[in-house]
């Protein structure tokens, strides 16, 4: 098992005729991501790396069954592209798109309620399950096969994390990035509920960084229902307020969202949280001894 | 994005938001015109800059009389002004806004902002006007009052109602006040706005719902459709090396230490700046080349890097995805060689195409310390600016 994407998920990938979306095809394709289809308006019957080009969606998922979606459209039409992945009833809909203005995302948001759709993103680096299906723009080659989730708002911090767990032997079952934006699809809680549910998976690093609250609530929400051990790390806490750092969401404003009350409650949670960057990976191999769950992580 | 006052007045001004008659003067002549223009007994001069706080700083005037104008325009314009939100260098005023002085009987705080946890867009309303609303929100949460806005069919009558009802607006000011509440919130979607602020919002002894102020933001990523709104950017306003990042799409913000930062990705951008602090070191800037940085746009960021003159290392930081390290090596290199090298360089290259960015550094012949991780990276250029 692992969560939201496995060997049977079938992508389309949006956009796939721009340098970017052709790129990580490729990436895709090469790393065993089974992509049944492109979409590209009036590109439809053409070929990017053998894999055929639809006008629609719609299209696209009649004609070979495809579940999931993986957008690389660019920002001023990402929301059109993810109402119409949410339209075509995929499972799941990745948007890697950043710079997305947010108004597009609260209505996104509003049409997608009751709907089938999972979201991940927008402005993020997508969902792999190592070995068995890698979805978006991450390097493939840093991440091992194992029984550590991994769930961030930063794709390059996300990286960095597997890259030491996977250094030190200790293999991941699926890493989730977020996604940067103020307004996003699945958040902190719902990936902690997969990985909860998700039987590969025996502890959770959550990476965090300034701006919002969505890192307290999701340390609310371990505290209360949790059964797996979950270590933190939070970028930005040196971080000057009032200042967007990058990602649309980073911003410390009024007082709120500082590095400093997110690692409290997070640590209050019961959460440990790595001290540096670098040290994420080790942060968790301690963890996982003081759980008794080292032997069993130990993949590689 | 910012604006000043005068601006977002006029913005809210096109959606029929009662704003005061004013105008903008640049010189202590146009002012007095502006003055004898508007024709009030009472004139408020006010100095535009892009931060609050102006009042207490002594950037707020109420004149009586041209020859008052005149005085207090010649007192403010060129003054540095000293706010909570300028930080201590200040800022000089270069701007004023001239407007039509008013009878208040009360002041009140109206705001539109985007709320996080329920993704969707929030009007917030307060009787404590006039104050620091992250004060009023600390001290005295239960007088601030929420409303909720579903996108479909925006802030509904019965919202407005229920806020104006709840901050005690007088019975027959109710409808100028929703009407007033209503078209803010139109302005801030058809402009797309992130903050729309009106602190105070007043009513007057002639019977009018009025902002007194307004402070009104803009989301960055929705300025391409917004063309009247980016034509209002004042550069004066801010940084010269973050103007010269933004005409590259860099994400740059600049601090005061003196180690030079260049990463991709946001969050291991300022988890970079974090790890040279935890090392002891001071980073100088925050940098986000993002994920379709071209070598160009890498050799621009390395020179915006270079012509801070406090920066006396440089710590490149990659995990490459989107972005390719071959690209960051090629514009390294190739910045290196249009402006030269003279302080340490220390680059740490993972991801993305790695052995190729590391052939290009290494055959390039660069006096280039490499890093095995993020951790040494950060160590060695804070032993090597030491």
């Amino acid at each position: 098992m692992s969560v939201f994407v496995n060997k049977d998920t079938k992508v389309v990938v949006q956009g796939i005729t721009g340098g970017t979306a052709k790129f990580h095809t490729k990436q895709m394709l090469e790393y065993g991501t089974n992509i049944v289809a492109g979409v590209t308006p009036k590109k439809g019957g053409s070929e990017v790396e053998g894999v055929p080009v639809f006008n629609t969606v719609k299209e696209a998922v009649e004609e070979t069954g495809a579940n999931a979606s993986v957008i690389y459209v660019p920002a001023p039409f990402a929301a059109d592209a993810i109402l119409e992945a949410v339209d075509a009833e995929l499972d799941l809909a990745i948007c890697i798109t950043e710079h997305i203005p947010v108004m597009d995302m609260v209505k996104v948001k509003r049409y997608m309620e009751g709907k089938k759709t999972r979201l991940v993103g927008p402005n993020c680096p997508g969902v792999i399950t190592p070995e068995e299906c890698k979805i978006g723009i991450m390097p493939g080659y840093i991440h091992k096969k194992g029984h550590i989730g991994v769930v961030s708002r930063s794709g390059t911090l996300t990286y960095e994390a597997v890259h030491q767990l996977s250094e030190a032997g200790y293999g991941q079952s699926t890493a989730v990035g977020i996604g940067g934006d103020p307004v996003n699809g699945t958040d902190f809680i719902d990936s902690l509920k997969a990985f909860n549910e998700d039987s590969e998976t025996e502890a959770v690093i959550m990476i965090g960084e300034i701006g919002g609250t969505a890192e307290e609530e999701a340390a609310e929400w371990v505290k209360a229902n949790m059964k797996k051990p979950v270590v933190g790390f939070i970028g930005g806490a040196t971080a000057p307020p009032g200042k967007r750092m990058g990602h649309a969401g980073a911003i410390i404003s009024g007082g709120k969202g500082t590095a400093d009350e997110k690692i409290r409650v997070m640590n209050e949670c019961g959460i440990q949280v790595a001290e540096t960057p670098a040290v994420m990976g080790e942060t968790m191999i301690r963890v996982l001894e003081e759980n008794g769950l080292k032997e069993k992580c130990k993949t590689h | 994005m910012n604006i000043h006052e005068y601006q977002g007045k006029d913005v809210l001004r096109q959606y029929g938001v009662n704003v005061p008659n004013g105008y903008v003067a640049y010189t202590v002549d146009e002012a007095v015109q502006a003055a004898e223009k508007l024709g009030t007994d009472v004139t408020v001069v006010k100095a535009q800059i892009h931060a609050g706080g102006r009042g207490k700083a002594g950037g707020v005037k109420v004149a009586k009389g041209l020859d008052e104008v005149r005085t207090y325009a010649d007192e403010i314009l060129g003054k540095t002004l000293v706010t909570h939100q300028t930080g201590p260098e200040g800022k000089e005023v270069k701007r004023l806004l001239i407007e039509e002085g008013c009878d208040i009987k009360k002041e009140y705080y109206v705001g539109v902002v985007l709320d996080r946890a329920t993704s969707r867009v929030v009007m917030m309303a307060s009787e404590e006007g006039g104050t620091e609303i992250e004060e009023v929100a600390e001290a005295t949460p239960e007088k601030i009052f929420k409303e909720v806005i579903d996108p479909v069919v925006g802030l509904s009558g019965y919202q407005a109602r229920r806020l104006a009802f709840n901050i005690n607006i007088p019975d027959e000011l109710m409808g100028k006040a929703v009407k007033f509440m209503m078209a803010l919130y139109e302005a801030f979607v058809a402009k797309d706005c992130s903050i729309a602020e009106i602190n105070p919002l007043v009513t007057t002894g002639d019977g009018e719902v009025l902002a007194l102020d307004a402070k009104l933001n803009f989301d960055d990523n929705a300025l391409f459709r917004q063309k009247d709104i980016q034509e209002l950017r004042d550069l004066d306003e801010e940084d010269e090396k973050e103007i010269e990042a933004s005409k590259y799409d860099l994400s740059y913000i600049s601090l005061n230490g003196n180690i030079g930062c260049m990463v991709n990705g946001a969050g291991l951008a300022m988890s970079t700046m974090d790890i040279i602090k935890h090392y002891g070191g001071d980073p100088a800037n925050f940098l986000d080349v993002g994920g379709g940085a071209t070598a160009e746009k890498v050799t621009e960021a390395f020179k915006i890097i270079l012509s801070d003159a406090n920066v006396k290392g440089i710590f490149v930081n990659i995990f490459g995805g989107i972005m390719k390290c071959d690209v960051i090596a090629e514009g390294v290199v190739e910045a290196t060689k249009q402006v030269g090298l003279e302080i340490p360089l220390v680059v740490r290259l993972e991801g993305t195409n790695v052995e190729l960015g590391k052939k290009i550094l290494e055959e390039s012949g660069l006096n280039i310390t490499s890093a095995g991780s993020m951790a040494d990276g950060a160590e060695k250029i804070v032993s090597l600016v030491k």
